[in-house]
């Protein structure tokens, strides 16, 4: 029987998440063994080659690629999981929620106390930004949330296992507790 | 700053007796000398006092009838609550807008008059209704507004000093409309003090447990019990605080009680301060009754001159008690007890965390009982009258009366004193209904009640309530008025925790995305687990009950979501036309498309 896909993504967030997810140390020797990844920052592939059973996001969504790249994970992976206090909230940089966009870029860009020459970056590979940060559950449907910032390793390995072998996750208490 | 206000300001703070504690008083009167409170102001506040600034900003910012920014002269308070969106308010606001040629929430050009709107405040059984300066003006038509305003330009008929005469009668009718054997039945003045001070205070406590009374704010504590807790605790005083600051949408019936039966109250709280060996109560008076405080005093003094507030009452070596009346300043959780104790120190009106009870650890730190208006009248008659008289009164839980609020859809609307355990069918037959579609009883905060159960009871082994009663007839659409509600939680959620900051936007914005047309059976599914979240993970009752308008009205009228829902599956509410909007503009082109 085939292994069962894992693929992952990084959205708007600082890549945490998924070193918290590599500090499940040794046992993704055991990981590895249990799945395959697909589209991944892990293994570098960047586009999905088919199906997937589990689908892992960090980030929120803040740009127009944001939306594409979790649109296509909706697409193509039978459970989503959105991991990480961004994912889940917007985190850290839905900050800039509270500021008009316009007022952000040109504070970043052009007004700021370090700003020489500034302009506006507007090459067209630079996706553009939405209003404000997005959680990802308001742009797709997100079957499982794991809180954390980052969740922890061993979050992301009961979480994990549960879900390949076919479990609803159940975390004890001390892999959500923070303080 | 002007030299003449950091005197005024000195002054002020010299008539409270350079006591940080009566910050709410010096920020009320620095407001009403000085018209608002500015930076500067605070400063010489925080100065004088000798305070951190930050500790005065803290306290101002909180309070809606606390400006910061310059008002006009005259400022107009339209409330905009459910029951008077009911009855025309909107009209009545375009007629101040048009006259004024101003919108609400600003000032016109000559700095003369303010409009604003301000929540419930204790008009609803005669809507719509205005604070002008701190006046309450009733049923106001559009067609009054221009005389309104004229009257206000004169200068006169809306002066704020006038309140300290008498109250303007005319401007607030009482709608008594069934006066009960408790409540509102004749008194002779002192009959229950005489009667506690035969007694030693355990055994006041023990005719007031005997007699099975419950607090009547809703909650249904036995007051007995809460009085000995109080007693018992070791402290070097003990208070006793009325909470007077009934600010549940709906709910009139303090008002009324403290115009119609105000020196039953003050009898109750004296009783109550024997019982509890307090030598100072305090009356916690929400701000939107300050029109109610020069006569509430003249009673004080006519009480002190007959010898029932002072030092000896009825001439008792030792029993000696006196009564403070607070003003508030507009913020709904000001009715929770520990932000009221806390709105009485002069902080802000954030509650407190629970345990310890205000009981051990209340005003000043001290043992303090705080009770509504209608427990401590309750409590004085049971003095006068007798716990076997009061049990008579009401069902085995719930005994004695009840004086409920009663407004909206219906001929007569008012106060009733009602006997507990009343069947609401027979509620609604005596205030004339035809046919409502719901009933909203407790208020924003209690339950909203569906035809089916009107054979439900009003007490507290049934439906427990504060006293407000809304009725909505059939052609009112049910749903605007949760959110309506739901709003209103919104707006005044103190800040302090997490799921009723932000729980109380989510739920908002998942109605509104119902309410559009927009929703999804899954988004009814998680309204009720966000809404449960809100209400068990909450710090203090105004939160746990924010969720009550969407979590009653799901489980009572699900048929009108439903028809709202059109499918099972998700529906983002996220708009990415909308969202990306801005960013084209900034760019100046569209965004490039990934190919897959």
């Amino acid at each position: 029987m085939a292994k069962p896909k894992v693929a992952t993504t990084h959205m708007t967030g600082c890549f945490g998440c998924h070193m918290s997810l590599l500090d499940i140390d040794e046992r993704i020797v055991d990981l590895i063994q249990l799945v395959d990844f697909d589209k991944s920052p892990i293994n570098d592939i960047k586009k999905f080659t088919g199906p997937v059973d589990v689908g892992i996001i960090e980030g929120g969504v803040s740009t127009q690629e944001n939306v594409e790249v979790l649109r296509m994970f909706r697409k193509y992976c039978k459970i989503l999981v959105a991991v990480g206090e961004c994912a889940l909230t917007g985190g850290i940089p839905s900050l800039r929620n509270t500021v008009p966009l316009k007022e952000c870029v040109e504070e970043a860009y052009l007004k700021g106390f370090t700003v020489v020459d500034g302009v506006i970056p507007n090459d067209p590979d630079i996706p553009l930004l939405l209003d404000r940060v997005y959680p990802c559950h308001e742009v797709v449907k997100i079957d499982y949330f794991l809180p954390g910032c980052p969740p922890p390793a061993d979050a992301y390995w009961a979480a994990l296992t549960a879900l390949l072998e076919g479990r609803e996750p159940e975390l004890p208490y001390e892999l959500i507790k923070y303080d | 700053m002007a030299k003449d206000q950091s005197s005024t300001i000195k002054e002020i703070i010299t008539e409270f007796g350079n006591d940080r504690h009566r910050l709410m008083d010096i920020a009320l009167k620095v407001q009403s000398q000085l018209g608002y409170i500015s930076e500067d102001n605070m400063e010489a506040i925080a100065q004088t006092l000798g305070i951190p600034l930050v500790e005065v900003r803290d306290m101002v910012s909180f309070y809606s009838f606390l400006p910061r920014e310059k008002e006009g002269k005259n400022v107009i308070h339209l409330c905009n609550a459910v029951v008077e969106k009911m009855h025309g308010m909107d009209l009545v606001a375009k007629a101040f807008e048009k006259n004024l040629d101003i919108p609400f929430g600003s000032t016109t050009e000559d700095k003369k008059i303010t409009l604003k709107y301000t929540p419930c405040m204790g008009m609803s059984d005669q809507p719509p209704s205005a604070l002008i300066n701190c006046i309450p003006v009733t049923k106001i038509c559009p067609e009054d507004v221009p005389g309104i305003i004229e009257d206000i330009i004169k200068g006169s008929k809306y002066s704020c000093e006038k309140r300290a005469s008498s109250i303007p009668a005319a401007q607030v009718e009482t709608n008594l409309m069934k006066e009960g054997e408790v409540i509102f039945s004749p008194m002779e003045r002192g009959a229950a003090v005489r009667s506690a001070a035969i007694r030693t205070p355990d055994e006041v406590i023990d005719e007031i447990t005997s007699s099975g009374l419950r607090g009547r704010g809703g909650a249904g504590f036995p007051t007995g019990m809460k009085w000995g807790f109080c007693r018992k605790a070791k402290g070097d005083d003990h208070y006793i605080i009325c909470n007077a600051d009934e600010g549940e949408p709906g709910t009139f019936k303090d008002r009324v009680i403290l115009t119609e039966a105000p020196d039953l109250l003050f009898e109750g709280m004296t009783v109550a301060g024997y019982a509890l060996g307090a030598k100072e109560g305090l009356l916690y008076l929400r701000g939107e009754y300050a029109y109610l405080l020069g006569y509430l005093e003249q009673i004080l003094e006519s009480r002190r001159h007959l010898g029932l507030l002072g030092k000896n009452i009825v001439a008792k070596e030792g029993f000696d008690f006196d009564i403070r009346i607070q003003l508030g300043a507009g913020a709904y959780i000001c009715g929770e007890e520990s932000s009221l104790i806390e709105s009485l120190e002069g902080k802000r009106g954030a509650p407190r965390h629970r345990p310890p009870f205000p009981v051990t650890d209340g005003y000043m730190h001290q043992p303090t009982s705080v009770n509504n208006v209608e427990t401590l009248c309750c409590a004085a008659r049971v003095l006068e009258k007798g716990a076997d008289w009061f049990k008579q009164l009401g069902t085995k839980d719930s005994t004695g009366t009840k004086a409920l609020s009663v407004s909206g859809d219906c001929k007569h609307p008012g106060v009733y004193e009602i006997e507990l355990g009343i069947a609401i069918n027979d509620l609604l037959e005596m205030v004339g209904t035809d046919h409502p579609q719901a009933v909203q009883i407790g208020g924003p905060s209690g339950n909203c009640v569906a035809p089916k159960d009107f054979g439900r009871k009003i007490c507290f082994e049934d439906i427990a309530t504060g006293g407000s009663v809304i009725v909505f007839g059939k052609k009112r659409n049910l749903l605007e008025i949760v959110k309506e509600f739901t709003e209103f939680f919104n707006d005044e959620s103190c800040g302090w925790c997490t799921p009723c900051r932000a729980g109380t936007t989510i739920i908002l914005k998942m109605l509104d995305k119902i309410l559009e047309g927009r929703g999804s059976m899954q988004d009814l599914e998680m309204l009720k687990k966000v809404g449960n979240t809100i209400k068990t993970m909450s710090r203090c009752g105004l939160g746990q009950s924010a969720a009550n308008p969407i979590l009653t009205t799901l489980q009572n009228f699900r048929n009108l979501y439903e028809d709202l829902c059109k499918t099972d599956e998700y529906i983002p509410p996220f708009d990415y036309e909308k969202a990306i909007s801005v960013g084209v503009e900034i760019a100046g082109r569209d965004p490039v498309e990934e190919e897959e």
